[in-house]
């Protein structure tokens, strides 16, 4: 405990617990983060110096530059980024609510029911020229929309006397079935050219981000992750165990209602642009978790910076590899996500 | 047979449990029960020779067999409806034993080749080797959805008994979801690199027994075939099985080569079913209950029951399938999934207290 510093602020009306060596930890990744942020603007069909990338973000590289990096790397690192934030930081949530170290956004069909929504919103508001009939930006809503509302429906069916952790995810994988049979048939009433969008989509790419996605993009998450902050010592307690939750003075179905809603919103917003990268809720609190430790305090900020860096990789892992052909990151987070799944079960023989 | 060796409170209570689940009691309603589900399949397989897009009546039906005369109708009927009708029922059939085998070995009620990632498998399989083996032979086809559907089983299996302890259900529907969302992710990520082959593979896909030539039914049937008798011929060992691990091996029976081979034929009859037709979902887990609902838990009624009604329920799928957007068709994979999720919620909130 000798580790741990208080702080309080504004005349000890908030006040929280520091710990000291986990903070660095933090510090550490943050800042490897960020390196991987502007090295995955030096990749790309062309490679450009890392210096030379620093330059343009000054504002002082050459015209040909400033235009790659500043128009078509940058919209898509920065949804890369914060996808992965939004991704991981809504599995560590859920991993929170459910203390069942697999769940996943992708397990229990939030992604599946935003997935749903999005390519019926592609399918609805098409016209014959593959132009959409309204703003693009409402297409973040529908994502939040479906994915709120399939994360609410697995809630409901889940209850029984309130929620256990089991059945929500055993729903979850039902009603996840389900939400890509209607996926599914979606692409194929639509048009091809239509289906193959979609189905970029739902392997979860941020090939085609520009600037105003990222304008709203960015704000959203980074609300949903202030307020995620403040609401972390309920989840603390909610890894008590529902008992001890409730004699701490907890609400413990209506907390844990909401921390649902909290994190479908994260995931909506993160999905709607960039796609459903799968895996990376799975994994980024857990490798978070054991470089830090349990407590939700350090362990959101430092999933949430693993998140960004799992998917920034995959990013540039994807669009270099195969170059010219790209592959959508969700891929890459798959790939090392399900092997990574397989090495925690064989970890964890208890649960 | 067995329960003979066991003491009679055992015996006892064991009855009681299947007496209390089951409808039919005795051997005579249940060969009935029987009778009755064949006449129905046959029902089912007429309607949806007759009904669909092109209109067509029993009279040209039946005339389409006995006098055939080049006419549209009587081309649909006999080159489309009738493959059609087969490979559903084939297929349905399949699922369903195969939901029946997987929920007794893994004592899993929400066991399915659909949730346990083995379709997943077959289907990755089948798209990897279309786009870089440009694989569209459809011998070849079935042989590649069996190695898929077998890589997706050996590693469910692998992954849930990896721990000390027993595999739980959960585990065991976890890891296949897991699996089945590598699986799936693989697939849309090599679909989404290449346009032609995802136009190719999209209905296929989804699951769907539209289109399918009788070719691809007559190229799988051997194995299918071999899967329906080994399951018949296991089917009292499965009695056994069911009574639990140890129960089995004081029984005498050799588990490890019986797992085995229930194993076998799964990737026969998952393969197989997913080759023709693509990942049908929710067929193996709903019409296990159903059956059991029937005859009870009793393999040897059990499963040719199963293998019944799965064929009938595709059936119905697939007929109504025709009718929801027409004059397009609703893949029957995404027909099942929608009459297999309430039930599935279902069965998870029963089980939900253990």
């Amino acid at each position: 405990m000798k580790n741990l510093k208080t702080i309080r602020l504004l005349q000890n009306k908030v006040s929280f617990l520091l710990d000291i060596k986990a903070s660095k930890k933090l510090t550490l990744i943050s800042i490897i983060a960020l390196a991987v942020f502007l090295f995955s603007a030096s990749f790309g069909d062309s490679f450009i110096n890392p210096i030379k990338v620093l330059q343009v973000l000054i504002g002082n590289g050459s015209d040909f530059d400033q235009l790659i990096i500043v128009d078509f790397r940058m919209p898509r690192i920065f949804i890369a980024a914060f996808a992965g934030m939004a991704l991981a930081v809504a599995g560590a949530i859920l991993q929170g609510i459910i203390k069942n170290p697999l769940a996943s956004p992708d397990l229990i069909g939030i992604s599946a029911g935003g997935g749903a929504a999005v390519v019926g919103f592609l399918a609805m508001f098409s016209d014959s020229n593959h132009s959409l009939t309204v703003s693009i930006e409402w297409l973040p809503l529908a994502g939040f929309i479906g994915a709120t509302i399939v994360g609410l429906i697995v809630y409901i069916f889940a209850w029984k006397d309130g929620v256990t952790p089991t059945r929500l995810v055993l729903i979850g994988i039902g009603v996840s079935a389900f939400m890509q049979a209607i996926t599914t048939m979606l692409m194929i009433i639509g048009p091809i050219y239509q289906a193959s969008e979609a189905n970029k989509w739902i392997t979860g790419s941020v090939k085609s981000a520009d600037w105003s996605q990222v304008q709203i993009v960015v704000p959203l998450i980074l609300i949903l992750l202030l307020i995620t902050f403040f609401i972390t010592r309920q989840l603390n307690v909610q890894e008590l165990g529902d008992d001890t939750a409730a004699s701490l003075g907890q609400s413990v179905q209506k907390t844990r209602l909401f921390l649902l809603l909290l994190s479908s919103s994260l995931v909506a917003s993160a999905i709607s642009f960039a796609g459903a990268i799968g895996f990376v809720g799975l994994m980024a609190p857990h490798i978070a978790r054991r470089i830090v430790g349990p407590s939700f305090g350090v362990l959101i900020p430092t999933s949430a910076a693993i998140g960004a860096i799992l998917v920034m990789v995959a990013d540039i892992i994807g669009r270099t590899a195969f170059n010219p052909l790209e592959v959508p990151a969700g891929v890459f987070t798959a790939a090392i996500g399900a092997p990574y799944f397989i090495y925690l079960l064989f970890r964890n023989p208890r649960k | 047979m067995s329960i003979i060796y066991l003491t009679n409170i055992q015996a006892h209570s064991i009855e009681r449990r299947v007496q209390l689940y089951m409808i039919l009691k005795n051997n005579f309603s249940k060969t009935i029960a029987l009778i009755v589900g064949t006449l129905l399949l046959l029902l089912c397989m007429g309607v949806s020779i007759v009904y669909g897009y092109a209109n067509t009546s029993i009279q040209t039906t039946i005339e389409s067999f006995t006098q055939f005369n080049q006419s549209n109708e009587h081309i649909i009927i006999q080159n489309v409806r009738i493959p059609r009708v087969l490979i559903a029922t084939c297929v349905g059939a399949s699922l369903a034993i195969t939901g029946v085998l997987m929920q007794t070995l893994t004592k899993n009620p929400l066991a399915s080749p659909g949730i346990l990632g083995i379709n997943a498998g077959a289907g990755f399989a089948v798209v990897f080797a279309m786009i870089f083996f440009h694989v569209s032979n459809l011998q070849s086809f079935a042989w590649i959805a069996f190695l898929g559907a077998t890589i997706a089983a050996l590693s469910v299996y692998g992954i849930s008994s990896a721990g000390r302890d027993a595999v739980t259900p959960v585990k065991i529907t976890l890891a296949g979801a897991a699996i089945s969302a590598l699986f799936a992710s693989l697939t849309q990520g090599l679909l989404a690199t290449n346009e032609a082959a995802l136009e190719q593979v999209l209905f296929w896909l989804a699951g769907s027994v539209q289109g399918r030539k009788l070719e691809i039914l007559l190229s799988v049937l051997p194995y299918l075939i071999i899967g329906w008798i080994a399951a018949l011929l296991i089917s009292s060992k499965m009695n056994i099985l069911a009574l639990g691990d140890d129960v089995a091996r004081g029984l005498g029976l050799r588990l490890g080569f019986m797992k085995l081979m229930v194993g076998l034929i799964v990737i026969l009859l998952a393969g197989g079913s997913v080759a023709i037709a693509g990942p049908i979902g929710f067929v193996g887990i709903v019409v296990p209950h159903f059956a059991r609902k029937f005859v009870g838990t009793d393999h040897r009624w059990l499963i040719p029951m199963a293998a019944l009604l799965g064929g009938i329920l595709l059936l119905l799928a697939d007929v109504t399938a025709r009718y929801i957007i027409m004059p397009q068709e609703v893949p029957v994979g995404v027909m099942t999934a929608m009459i297999g999720t309430p039930f599935f919620i279902y069965l998870a909130r029963k089980g939900g207290k253990k």
